[in-house]
């Protein structure tokens, strides 16, 4: 396939296609839907392009497969949604711990339990707030388009790389399983770095080299936990967010990924009816945009989250903005997506008990 | 010139008397005292296990993967590269690392609870898919590091923390044979149950460990090695009670031999 040319791909295909070309050397996967044309698409192309795909029997064996193959210095991804996701917790707790460079995706579905195969953002707190033991974070993407589920593949290698640390794209079921245009980055375009921590085989020329998350000393533990703590304070420098409308909007609507497309439309609309409204759309949610958020915020009569889930980027909103803004949410769950013209009620609501001309 | 005296070991000085040397540690084995228990099976496999790297050469080929359980420090005392996998997970740990490295000799080190309770499935589809890569089990029948809990493979009877009554099959099952489970999967190349428990078992382990770094070149599938071991903290004995316990009850459970072997030579 041409780089440059635009293409018309699925979002999953996308990602399995751009992982193939940022020079991904393993990926353990195991199915589950939306996200199997991943695993999918990797079985065809990856042993023609000087790559593995492996399908494991669990995503617990997946996740620890992964763990192996970045502790031994390959560049790994692995994909799932939601419930195996939770399954891989464990796993993603040790990669942190280890501090080992590798890519996950999760192409969200609505939840609790097995819920439903439909999007949803419900896993927000699982990606941002550590979801398994340990204080740790990984960086976490939220791709809006096909474009950037290709473009963020490239960018969480070399984030994951850079810093020695998992890095998740959060993504969604629609995301994923929708068509648009795509323009893939050249093959070959992101370099490999030196690791020379990993276990490849003790050379006589140095010490061994070994893995380990146990730290039974807990002084030990503790410097382990103030070195990832301070990994994660120069983390907050990669902070990236996108502002669609004015920055000194009456309404400020903050959503990510899908949501913050639906909400852009609905912004549009009521600026049409003469509601200034802008769209602060987070695409790292950790690090998460907060000083962004309160700066914008600080301008607003009032501030609406509108998130896929029942609520739970608003709490990280609230956070930003302190009071400063009242700040409203909208949520819809298990599958179902807001509507542009649901959201637009919500925006009048507070343009007209907020704003007095 | 006899021939003994033609090979013989150079003199070292200690205490002012010149002493030939007739045994040295390993290099491939650190300088660290290890943790393991008086009698405990674990240090011995250790050395064997090192002893075959350092004299097959391939100490900079080898990428070893210790899970939890007692042996999860293995990296203290293996001067070898390796990781620590979690409890239950290096046999995929250990085939991610072979499927990116697939010219290094790489082997699992794992406990009964590890290998045969919370890693049962990663154990059965590692050695299903034929992983080129030996996996070591080490079986006494017991949780060590957690202070003697029952084990998948804790005898029928046998007391423990959480079977303070003796293991009850009615309640809880019996000793699992994961080793003659395994033995039945086609991707099982090598699959053999030894001991230490005797210098003899031990010198048959280490037979046991050269072959399967040698059958790991081949490419043909997993090589499976149990070892019948003790645990003398965990089961409340001397290190010789517990060996004698070992050949009176482990044995006739767990008996020593080949299971599977390769048909070329």
């Amino acid at each position: 396939m041409d780089s440059g040319t635009p293409k018309l791909m699925k979002g999953n295909e996308a990602l399995a296609e751009s992982a193939l070309r940022a020079g991904m050397q393993a990926y353990f996967g195991y199915p589950i839907t939306p996200q199997s044309e991943v695993i999918e698409y990797l079985a065809a192309e990856a042993p023609k392009r000087h790559s593995l795909m492996l399908q494991a029997e669990s995503e617990v064996a997946a996740i620890n497969m992964v763990f192996g193959a970045a502790g031994a210095g390959a560049r790994v991804m692995t994909t799932s949604s939601s419930p195996g996701i939770s399954l891989m917790q464990e796993g993603i707790s040790y990669i942190a711990a280890a501090e080992l460079p590798c890519l996950l995706a999760n192409v969200q579905r609505g939840g609790p339990g097995l819920g439903t195969i439909q999007p949803a953002q419900g896993d927000y707190f699982q990606a941002v707030k550590g979801g398994g033991h340990g204080d740790y974070h990984m960086i976490v993407l939220a791709p809006a388009s096909v474009q950037e589920m290709a473009d963020f593949v490239f960018d969480g290698f070399a984030l994951a790389e850079k810093y020695r640390t998992p890095v998740m794209i959060l993504s969604d079921g629609a995301l994923g399983q929708m068509m648009e245009k795509v323009v893939l980055k050249p093959e070959g375009s992101l370099p490999y770095p030196e690791k020379p921590w990993a276990t490849t085989g003790k050379l006589k020329s140095r010490e061994r080299n070994f893995i380990t998350t146990l730290h039974m000393e807990s002084e030990s533990m503790e410097a382990v936990n103030n070195r990832l703590q301070a990994k994660y304070a120069e983390i907050q420098k990669e902070v990236r967010y996108q502002l669609i409308g004015a920055e000194d909007a009456d309404v400020l609507l903050v959503a990510f990924g899908l949501t913050a497309r639906i909400c852009s439309k609905a912004a549009e609309m009521a600026r049409e009816k003469g509601i200034n409204a802008a769209v602060l759309r987070p695409i790292t949610l950790y690090p998460f945009p907060s000083d962004a958020i309160a700066r914008c915020a600080k301008h607003a009569a009032g501030v609406l989250t509108v998130e896929m889930n029942a609520g739970q980027m608003v709490e990280d909103v609230r956070l930003a903005v302190n009071g400063a803004t009242p700040v409203h949410f909208k949520g819809r769950s298990g599958g179902m997506i807001p509507s542009p013209e649901e959201i637009l009620v919500e925006i009048e609501a507070i343009a007209k008990h907020t704003i007095h001309a | 010139m006899s021939g003994k005296e033609a090979c013989m070991e150079p003199l070292v000085t200690i205490n002012d008397v010149e002493m030939e040397v007739v045994y040295e540690k390993t290099d491939v084995l650190t300088e660290t005292p290890m943790h393991y228990c008086p009698g405990c099976s674990h240090g011995v496999i250790h050395k064997v296990l090192m002893e075959v790297i350092d004299e097959m050469g391939i100490q900079e080929k080898t990428v070893g993967v210790a899970p939890v359980g007692c042996s999860v420090f293995a990296y203290n005392y293996m001067n070898i590269d390796m990781q620590e996998a979690a409890h239950g997970r290096a046999g995929a740990a250990a085939t991610g690392v072979k499927r990116v490295l697939p010219d290094k000799y790489v082997f699992s080190y794992q406990g009964d609870g590890d290998l045969a309770a919370i890693g049962t499935g990663e154990t059965i589809h590692a050695v299903n898919r034929g992983e080129h890569i030996l996996m070591l089990f080490v079986n006494n029948a017991i949780y060590g590091m957690t202070g003697g809990q029952m084990a998948p493979t804790s005898l029928l009877g046998q007391v423990t923390s959480t079977t303070p009554f003796g293991r009850d099959a009615a309640a809880i099952g019996f000793p699992l044979k994961i080793t003659e489970l395994v033995a039945q999967l086609p991707g099982a190349y090598y699959v053999t149950r030894q001991s230490v428990h005797t210098p003899a078992a031990v010198r048959k382990l280490k037979k046991a460990i050269q072959m399967s770094f040698k059958y790991q070149e081949r490419k043909k599938g997993t090589c499976f090695i149990e070892i019948v071991s003790n645990c003398p903290s965990g089961w409340k004995m001397t290190p010789l009670q517990a060996n004698e316990w070992l050949e009176k009850n482990m044995f006739p459970e767990f008996p020593i031999g080949d299971i599977k072997v390769p048909k070329e030579a």
